[in-house]
């Protein structure tokens, strides 16, 4: 148990980090079908208007940085130094930091739905509702009085600190601790994918600290940031935020398109067509992302210029996105098809964010945006994107990876009809809300009246969720049943072409026995220009040094929520605290004898 | 240990921290451009903004960068002697810097300029808030720098620490000179 | 793992001199009322200048590997750029009759 705790063995983060993220996911999904029950008919009565305010809005925050991302996180930890021939990450240490911080932050947010009473309110009353996107100024204290949307900003604060430490880690990792022989263009896509994700995100992190330092300002300390009347803008934070929020949509799917161009080769048995083309894609797709992000404001009056450069760049990134669509497709194409669960998700995947790339591109019509923004449609978009895309993706990635990451197969049959429930019920759920949407049902409402006739497609849709729900039961029994009944997967299950398959499954500590010399991208196979390689041996040649564990880490990560506790409870002293507690771990962490 | 770059990790992450705190100070300086003329009560920038005074103070900083410097060659050859005395020095310098902010904040409290004041009172006071709590780091990381090497445990080995300390104290530097021009001098 | 050679202390002093001279020009421009007009370009010059001099000698940059200024750079450059574009955005929306009419 200690070990786990001090753990700095990157195999072990990243399995903290799928299961805390995993724990969330479920939460967030009961969040959605609470939201569902309630729209299933009009006038639905089985939360109340404030209550559902706090549901989309916890839906949304959760989904977005306690499950999407950190389950993109758990791959990265586990599977990016297997793949590029590596011990660890360059920081092990700062890895643990970072795992400790999200779980703390997700429990920070999170607490908000049961602490009502310490502030003087019921329980399920001080969770943040001003959206996941908190614009101003209704999150201005006049508006927002109570302490929901401290709980959002804090929170976010504190989760913004563990993915940029994660950020500079992951690029070090991959820049600078590739196994001899492993060039930049023999990377594989998943790595090269989470390589871009993370400049993303150590740029675009830190303009939504300053957005969400402004809005504490406010809120805390009178100033004006977001306030008209003192000359100001509430469209300075939809700018802040936006800058912020369209990277970290690429954020949210490039990792996804990397599981993907990693899992279609392997069960085409041919290599990734146009691997270099899709790689340049997804650089660019990370540079254009950041000229896109004012299409999320086409209805607040920017003008016909600005309205119509972000138009023309919008349509542009649908480009590079294309290409790569292609290029899986071309993948697939001849190839000798192995139907896994994987593969299906994959396939589920381009399939289904073809859909939601659709849907996006109408929204980069200005006018036609007008008639969107803010309705089911957008909603349709995000999720046909965000669920039929970075999920599925994820899942690939999970019927993929599994077996490497516990030396147990998850069962085909179980995963197939997982897939196929959650297929039919995404599309249930989120197809009629195209139609919802542009029928006149804005976002947001906790109800409708019967006279929209959106009546029968909510229904629809609930039934769609609650579909979606069944099919993650399924797989969580897969999860249960597999620990005792998985088939062994023994090194490499799948033939796949990468480093990780190299090993052991589970790993053993180390990682690598000897670490390989990589002479071309798909070093595990034979190709028609070379031979594969050959595996390293069981046993180390030598005795290996494995770092030990720390205390420390999660000792500064403590330090963060108790710093945030300050403002949020007006409890000066216990600023002193957490930074003294941040100050001690860091001092500790920094003279403690490690060697990574 | 080798790496495929053949160049130190730490010092890699350094460059893409200070990389991620450009677009942080952007935000801020952003800000204050474009809420820049928008306040609606006084006291306004050319009321206020003392340049003699905050001239000295880009002064030391600049000099604060060039005593760091002095301190990483130092330590780079072996000599502790003079490393300790620069690493010193740089902190000293910085305390000033921070000395004259607490001053110059004191000054604009008096004549009436707070955070909550106006809009050149919030965008000001955070962005060279954000700054000088870089620097109060700074000087807290030179300080226990310095500590280590008058307890032996700092040395020509530990040079690649002091060259990140260098990056962070330049790069703070850096800053202040953009914030220098565009809030004091641009008016 | 220094493979680079060190500047001398000479160098850092001339730098010294070079930036005590920028700031005091930088200074003298701004109470110079001749120097007015060009106010704005002269100071961004001067300071950019500032800049790349202490970038580029104290922290190194010149001599270092470039894999070091990409990682500085294409952030500093994304942010030069975010910047303008938040002030064409803002500005023209803040000073024009409310928010629609920025065109």
């Amino acid at each position: 148990m200690k070990s786990w705790l001090t753990t700095t063995d990157h195999k072990r983060i990243g399995l903290l980090y799928f299961f805390t993220a995993f724990a969330f996911f479920l939460i967030g999904g009961i969040e959605a079908l609470v939201i569902r029950a309630q729209l299933a008919q009009p006038n639905g009565h089985l939360v109340t208007a404030e209550t559902y305010n706090q549901l989309f809005t916890m839906h949304g925050t959760t989904m977005v940085f306690l499950a999407l991302m950190p389950l993109s996180a758990s791959f990265f930890n586990y599977i990016v130094p297997l793949q590029i021939g590596a011990r660890d990450v360059a920081f092990p240490r700062l890895n643990a930091f970072s795992y400790w911080v999200f779980l703390l932050g997700g429990l920070f947010l999170n607490a908000s739905w049961l602490v009502g009473p310490l502030f003087h309110a019921g329980t399920l009353n001080v969770a943040p509702d001003g959206g996941w996107f908190g614009y101003a100024n209704l999150t201005e204290r006049q508006f927002s009085p109570g302490p929901n949307i401290d709980f959002w900003l804090l929170g976010l604060q504190i989760l913004g600190i563990s993915s940029l430490a994660a950020g500079f880690n992951f690029i070090v990792t991959i820049l600078n601790l590739r196994a001899p022989g492993m060039r930049m263009m023999r990377v594989p896509a998943f790595t090269w994918m989470t390589l871009v994700t993370q400049f993303l995100v150590i740029t675009a992190f830190p303009v939504i600290t300053v957005g969400l330092a402004f809005l504490m300002f406010d809120r805390f300390f009178g100033t004006h940031f977001y306030v008209h009347e003192a000359g100001a803008t509430p469209i300075l934070w939809q700018h802040l935020f936006w800058l912020f929020g369209h990277p970290e949509v690429y954020i949210l799917i490039l990792p996804a398109m990397g599981i993907v161009s990693d899992v279609l080769p392997t069960f085409a048995r041919k290599p990734l067509f146009g691997y270099t083309v899709v790689v340049y894609s997804g650089v660019l797709i990370g540079f254009m992302g950041w000229g896109v992000w004012s299409h999320h404001m086409f209805s607040v009056g920017l003008g016909p210029i600005a309205d119509s450069v972000f138009s023309a760049t919008t349509m542009l990134i649908a480009v590079p996105t294309g290409v790569k669509i292609f290029n899986w497709i071309a993948t697939l194409w001849g190839g000798d098809i192995r139907g896994t669960t994987a593969l299906h998700f994959a396939v589920g995947f381009i399939a289904m964010f073809i859909i939601g790339g659709l849907s996006g591109v109408t929204h980069a019509s200005p006018p036609a945006d007008l008639q969107q923004t803010d309705t089911y449609y957008v909603v349709a978009h995000i999720h046909y994107v965000l669920f039929g895309g970075t999920i599925m993706g994820l899942f690939a990635g999970i019927y993929y990876w599994w077996p490497k990451m516990t030396g147990r197969l998850l069962s085909e049959t179980l995963g197939k009809w997982h897939f196929w429930l959650q297929f039919i019920g995404m599309n249930l759920a989120f197809f009629p809300m195209h139609f919802i949407g542009l029928l006149g049902m804005p976002r947001r409402v906790y109800t409708y009246p019967p006279e929209l006739g959106v009546a029968d497609l909510n229904l629809v849709s609930t039934v769609g969720a609650f579909l979606i729900a069944l099919s993650i039961l399924v797989f969580l029994v897969n999860l249960l049943r597999t620990r005792t009944h998985g088939q062994r997967a023994g090194n490499d299950p799948w033939g796949g072409a990468t480093l990780e398959w190299s090993i052991a499954s589970p790993p053993p500590v180390y990682n690598f026995s000897v670490i390989p010399t990589v002479a071309n991208r798909l070093p595990r196979w034979k190709t028609e220009h070379h031979e594969p390689m050959r595996d390293p041996p069981t046993t180390p040649p030598a005795p290996i040094h494995v770092p030990g564990g720390s205390w420390w880490p999660m000792l500064a990560a403590l330090g963060l929520p108790i710093l945030a506790l300050a403002p949020l409870t007006h409890t000066l002293w216990l600023a002193f605290v957490g930074a003294a507690v941040l100050l001690a771990g860091i001092y500790l962490w920094a003279f403690e004898p490690f060697e990574a | 240990m080798v790496t495929s770059l053949g160049l130190d990790s730490r010092k890699m992450a350094f460059w893409a921290f200070i990389g991620s705190e450009c677009l942080l100070f952007t935000s801020l300086i952003s800000t204050y451009l474009v809420y820049k003329g928008r306040s609606v009560v006084g006291p306004y920038p050319h009321e206020i903004l003392n340049i003699p005074f905050t001239s000295v103070s880009t002064f030391d900083l600049l000099m604060s960068s060039l005593m760091m410097v002095l301190a990483l060659a130092a330590v780079q050859r072996g000599d502790m002697r003079w490393g300790k005395i620069w690493l010193f020095s740089t902190a000293l310098l910085g305390l000033v810097f921070l000395g004259g902010q607490v001053i110059e904040f004191t000054e604009f409290v008096h004549k009436g300029l707070t955070l909550q004041t106006n809009l050149f009172g919030c965008t000001f006071f955070v962005l060279t808030g954000t700054h000088g709590a870089h620097v109060s780091v700074g000087v807290l990381w030179l300080l226990t720098l310095w500590v280590r090497a008058l307890q032996g445990k700092l040395t020509q080995a530990n040079a690649m620490t002091v060259e990140i300390t260098g990056l962070y104290w330049h790069f703070v530097d850096v800053v202040w000179i953009v914030i220098f021009t565009v809030v004091y001098l641009i008016q | 793992m220094n493979e680079h050679s060190h500047p001398t202390a000479g160098v850092y002093l001339r730098v010294a001199a070079v930036l005590v001279i920028l700031t005091v020009l930088e200074v003298g421009v701004f109470y110079v009322p001749a120097f007015r007009p060009v106010l704005v370009p002269v100071l961004l010059v001067l300071s950019a200048a500032k800049f790349t001099l202490v970038v580029m000698f104290y922290m190194h940059l010149k001599a270092d590997s470039p894999v070091f200024t990409f990682l500085f750079g294409a952030p500093l450059l994304l942010a030069a750029v975010v910047m303008v574009a938040l002030l064409f955005l803002l500005l023209g929306a803040l000073t024009l009759r409310g928010a629609a009419g920025a065109g």
